[in-house]
């Protein structure tokens, strides 16, 4: 049987609001709540609560015949949560059917993997433990935001424990190679590529309405031939696209929903093609080849690439600011601080400053709620000024305090270890249980060989954190005292935040420990490296 | 084709926005072999008894500063009547101007054309009879030459042109570079409307400067929306000498309005918009260049929002000093209430200043590399200056595309439209 696969977006941004630079330094309120109330209530009346009842009832009808996959954005999920949560329901309904998987992304929907590894990194996990908490699982798929791949991409994303990656078809990528196979990452073997067959999705996302389409109206009949007529040898065809092409960018009047229903039955009567999740292609398929993208794709525009978010000055210009702060809000314990930066990343923003669709892109327009894209560059740029400013009196206040309570107090700080890390836990969500397959497959690497200290460097974040849990911050602060810079920013870039300042306390204080106790603190530490890797 | 043009300035005299187009236009024109013989309202006070001279083209060629082909002068005639018209001036106030000139005897600086003027009495003692004979001289001239169509610039030569169609039989071409309602607001003359009125309603097609006047003459002057016809107007391209000598010899950025002074320009909404920035950015200079008879009205509300230090006032600027003022310039503004086309936008651009212009505009129709603001929207205004003096993207947007795309808006490409209209018009 060949297979189909049907991968859905779901995402929606938390707009801006009208910002003027003298909001700057006293209003903190950026979004739009009107705007996105409204919004995102019209999507889910329109499209996803019907579609998602419509796929709920196939379900039930076709069984395990029938299955569907979706990535939910972080903030997505989160206007939900804010004002339709029963779209949030009707998504656990399908959970619970065992029908559909749900894929990993960047919570906030954004473009740090674009050179910003740990804060990519960091809303991925971020991500994963909210699909966890929500839907009971942990993503074993990932799909960057608005696909965009390249081979570094895949290796971070391979590191963190995913085995698919989800990426666009692209042309000039795969040549004379069909988009119907899977395929792997060039670096990291095991990490598996499903590629978007963008003429049969966009058949249904563009075209499905459009009169002047020669192959107007697409009936299911014409959809499945086409399916029929791809070389027998292929297998897998992927479609991909945003849900909202289901009842909002192709309305129910379009007869959207009825093709989508009428679909499944005459595939199943008329060709040998079923509907598998990446999941279940990973376990079914052997990969054909690997792909080399040593520049970023994405399923964008005619080129598929980064000009939409990062191809004008204005665009650059926004995402250097933004992420020249990205080390100091980490540090940050501020929540509305931490939403808001999250927010702030989502594509869209950039979308919105793109100057492509002076020359075409209707599409562009569409979703631009600006009437310019420099109007959307200064409204951002507003917002993200006012932004920067709370980072930087968040340190001002802290330094402030601290100075006083020094004042006031100059015993040794004891502080309770356990606490602090588990606190820094919650900053930095830390990946708990890896499904058995991950977990059986890491294990043989971590058996090789005995470790040592110097190996601190190439253990993965995550082990690094596990080892953190298990040692307490005194005996860590000793034994960091002289080793390498390697190792050392290695230990306090996985150290929460007020576990570094108590960690960076101790160590000025240990300064003249003698040798002899930094080598059994040492020694302490490796044997809780072996043990962990076990 | 030879075309009998109902104009205004001509080089090398030029004071506003209207003699400016009418000079490209003329100068594509040429290009395209259309021959022109140029029509021009001038208070000489030595005119002959016909009422109006030819002048030599040679005679015009020497006191302007570009060079031109022998082609270019052989193919313009040009003609000045006398008359003490003036642009840009409604009847009240032509008749302050010409009885304030009979009582101070004082030289005029609205305008070149009542520069050394010394007003001889034979001319109409207000604007409406000046009008009136200015169109029958008009006739006399229609009589005497050969022409295949009749343009008319703007509602004072709209008279003049009608009659050069009563007598000749040609075609009538009215241009309208601005209405009444611009210049008026709602408070219109209703004289001045219906001498527009007639124009539009006798000529064969109607050039519009833009489609938002486009829509005032169908809407507002019940005009069939077939007979009008927009063609935008473009800008010259700048000559390397612009740059020299400019030079800004203060450190704060400098945000300038230059136009005249008056309800049309809205130079209030500048006025409030740099009280805002000014509360939140002190590091900034504010220039109104232009007069105008808001201008006392500015100047009192500027002391009255304690601005002074930061907000100064250079009176009426002319052609070095444009430049000059453009190149110390960061950002140029344009807020019109009402802006039929716009010309100083695109000559800011050209000298590489990014300009927030209102969206009640013209030249916002032409314009992508340009901030556009509602005229009424203070906020989104003295946000978009700020915008541009704080976000070094913006600034290096406008400077790689902006001076691109003006360069790009060529009189020889308005000139190939408005030679459309004539060959529409002739085969009508």
């Amino acid at each position: 049987m060949r297979s189909i696969c049907l991968y859905f977006q779901v995402h929606q941004p938390f707009r801006l609001r009208t910002y003027r630079f003298f909001n700057i330094g006293h209003d903190h309120q950026y979004f739009d709540d009107y705007q996105n109330r409204h919004i995102i209530r019209r999507v889910a009346e329109k499209s996803y609560l019907p579609a998602n009842k419509m796929m709920l009832d196939l379900i039930r009808e076709f069984g395990s015949g029938f299955k569907v996959s979706y990535s939910i954005s972080g903030t997505a999920l989160d206007q939900f949560a804010l004002y339709v949560p029963e779209v949030i329901h009707s998504f656990q309904e399908l959970a619970r059917t065992g029908s559909v998987e749900f894929i990993g992304e960047t919570y906030a929907h954004s473009l740090a993997s674009l050179g910003k590894k740990d804060e990519f990194l960091r809303q991925v996990t971020l991500h994963i433990q909210r699909i966890e908490e929500l839907f009971g699982v942990r993503p074993t798929t990932f799909r960057n935001t608005e696909l965009i791949y390249s081979d570094q991409i895949g290796v971070n994303i391979g590191d963190l424990g995913f085995h698919t990656m989800l990426t666009e078809g692209a042309k000039h990528i795969l040549g004379w190679k069909s988009p119907n196979f899977l395929y792997c990452n060039t670096i990291n073997p095991k990490l598996k590529l499903l590629l978007r067959n963008f003429r049969l999705s966009d058949d249904i996302t563009f075209r499905f309405s459009d009169r002047s389409w020669s192959e107007w109206p697409l009936t299911t009949d014409k959809f499945v031939k086409w399916l029929n007529a791809l070389n027998s040898h292929e297998e897998v065809v992927n479609i991909f696209m945003d849900y909202e092409t289901i009842g909002e960018h192709q309305w129910k009047e379009t007869g959207i929903f009825d093709f989508f229903k009428h679909l499944l039955s005459q595939i199943y009567a008329h060709s040998n093609y079923g509907f598998f999740t990446p999941e279940d292609l990973y376990q079914r398929l052997q990969t054909v080849a690997s792909i080399s993208v040593p520049y970023p794709i994405s399923w964008a525009d005619e080129e598929r690439d980064l000009t939409a978010w990062r191809g004008n000055e204005l665009q650059d210009e926004a995402f250097e600011k933004l992420y020249s702060y990205d080390q100091k809000v980490i540090n940050c314990d501020d929540p509305s601080i931490q939403r808001d930066w999250q927010y702030l990343q989502t594509s869209n923003h950039f979308y919105y400053m793109c100057t492509k669709w002076f020359s075409a892109g209707e599409v562009h327009r569409y979703f631009n709620p600006y009437g310019s894209p420099y109007e959307a560059f200064i409204n951002y740029m507003n917002v993200l000024s006012d932004f920067m400013i709370r980072v930087d009196s968040f340190y001002d206040n802290k330094q402030k305090s601290k100075e006083k309570s020094e004042k006031i107090t100059k015993k040794p700080t004891k502080i309770a270890p356990e606490s602090t890390i588990k606190k820094s836990k919650k900053n930095l969500p830390v990946a708990k249980n890896h499904n058995e397959k991950t977990a059986k497959k890491s294990k043989p690497e971590n058996n090789f060989k005995k470790l040592n200290f110097d190996d601190i460097v190439r253990l993965s974040d995550r082990r690094v954190k596990e080892l953190i849990k298990k040692v307490d911050i005194q005996t860590l602060s000793s034994a960091m005292k002289g080793a390498d810079t390697e190792t050392k920013t290695k230990v306090e870039k996985n150290l929460g935040k007020k576990a570094l300042t108590v960690y960076k306390e101790m160590l000025v204080k240990l300064k003249n420990l003698k040798s002899t106790e930094v080598s059994k603190n040492r020694k302490q530490i490796v044997k809780e490296i072996n043990k962990t890797s076990k | 084709m030879r075309v009998l043009m109902f104009g205004w300035e001509f080089p090398p005299h030029i004071t506003g926005g209207l003699g400016t187009a009418c000079f490209g236009l003329t100068k594509g024109l040429v290009k395209y072999g259309v021959e022109v013989l140029f029509v021009v309202p001038r208070a000489f006070g030595d005119e002959t008894k016909d009422g109006f001279r030819l002048i030599d083209a040679s005679e015009v060629l020497l006191d302007f500063k570009e060079s031109f082909t022998q082609d270019f002068w052989n193919q313009i005639k040009f003609m000045e009547i006398g008359s003490n018209l003036v642009p840009y001036v409604g009847p009240e106030d032509f008749e302050q101007i010409v009885t304030e000139d009979v009582l101070i005897n004082k030289e005029q600086h609205q305008s070149v054309f009542t520069k050394n003027y010394k007003f001889s009495g034979k001319y109409g003692p207000n604007l409406m009879e000046e009008v009136s004979r200015y169109a029958i001289i008009a006739s006399s001239i229609a009589s005497m030459q050969k022409f295949d169509v009749i343009h008319a610039h703007d509602w004072l030569t709209y008279p003049s042109g009608i009659a050069a169609k009563k007598i000749s039989g040609k075609p009538l071409i009215v241009h309208v570079h601005a209405t009444e309602f611009d210049r008026s607001g709602e408070n219109v003359n209703q004289n001045v409307y219906d001498i527009e009125r007639k124009g539009m309603e006798e000529s064969d097609l109607i050039i519009t400067v833009s489609n938002f006047t486009r829509q005032i003459v169908i809407e507002k002057y019940g005009i069939p929306s077939e007979k009008v016809i927009t063609v935008h107007n473009a800008v010259e391209p700048a000559g390397p000498s612009e740059f020299e000598g400019a030079q800004k010899h203060v450190k704060e950025k400098v945000v300038t309005f230059l136009g005249r002074v008056t309800y049309q320009k809205g130079p209030d909404y500048f006025v409030e918009a740099a009280h805002k920035v000014l509360k939140k950015d002190s590091n900034v200079r504010f220039v109104m260049a232009g007069s105008g008879d808001l201008l006392n009205r500015m100047i009192r509300r500027v002391a009255q929002l304690r601005i002074g230090t930061k907000f100064h006032f250079t009176g009426f600027l002319a052609g070095q000093e444009v430049d000059t003022m453009f190149a110390m310039s960061d950002v140029y503004v344009m807020p019109s209430v009402s802006e039929p086309f716009g010309i100083s936008p695109l000559e800011a651009m050209r000298s590489n200043v990014p300009v927030v212009i209102s969206k009640q505009s013209g030249v916002a129709e032409v314009l992508k590399h340009a901030l556009k603001v509602d005229f009424w929207d203070i906020d989104a205004l003295s946000d978009a200056i700020y915008g541009i003096l704080h976000y070094e993207g913006l600034r290096k947007m406008f400077f790689k595309y902006g001076k691109e795309e003006v360069d790009n808006l060529k009189w020889e490409n308005a000139a190939i439209n408005v030679l459309e209209v004539y060959k529409q018009a002739v085969n009508k």
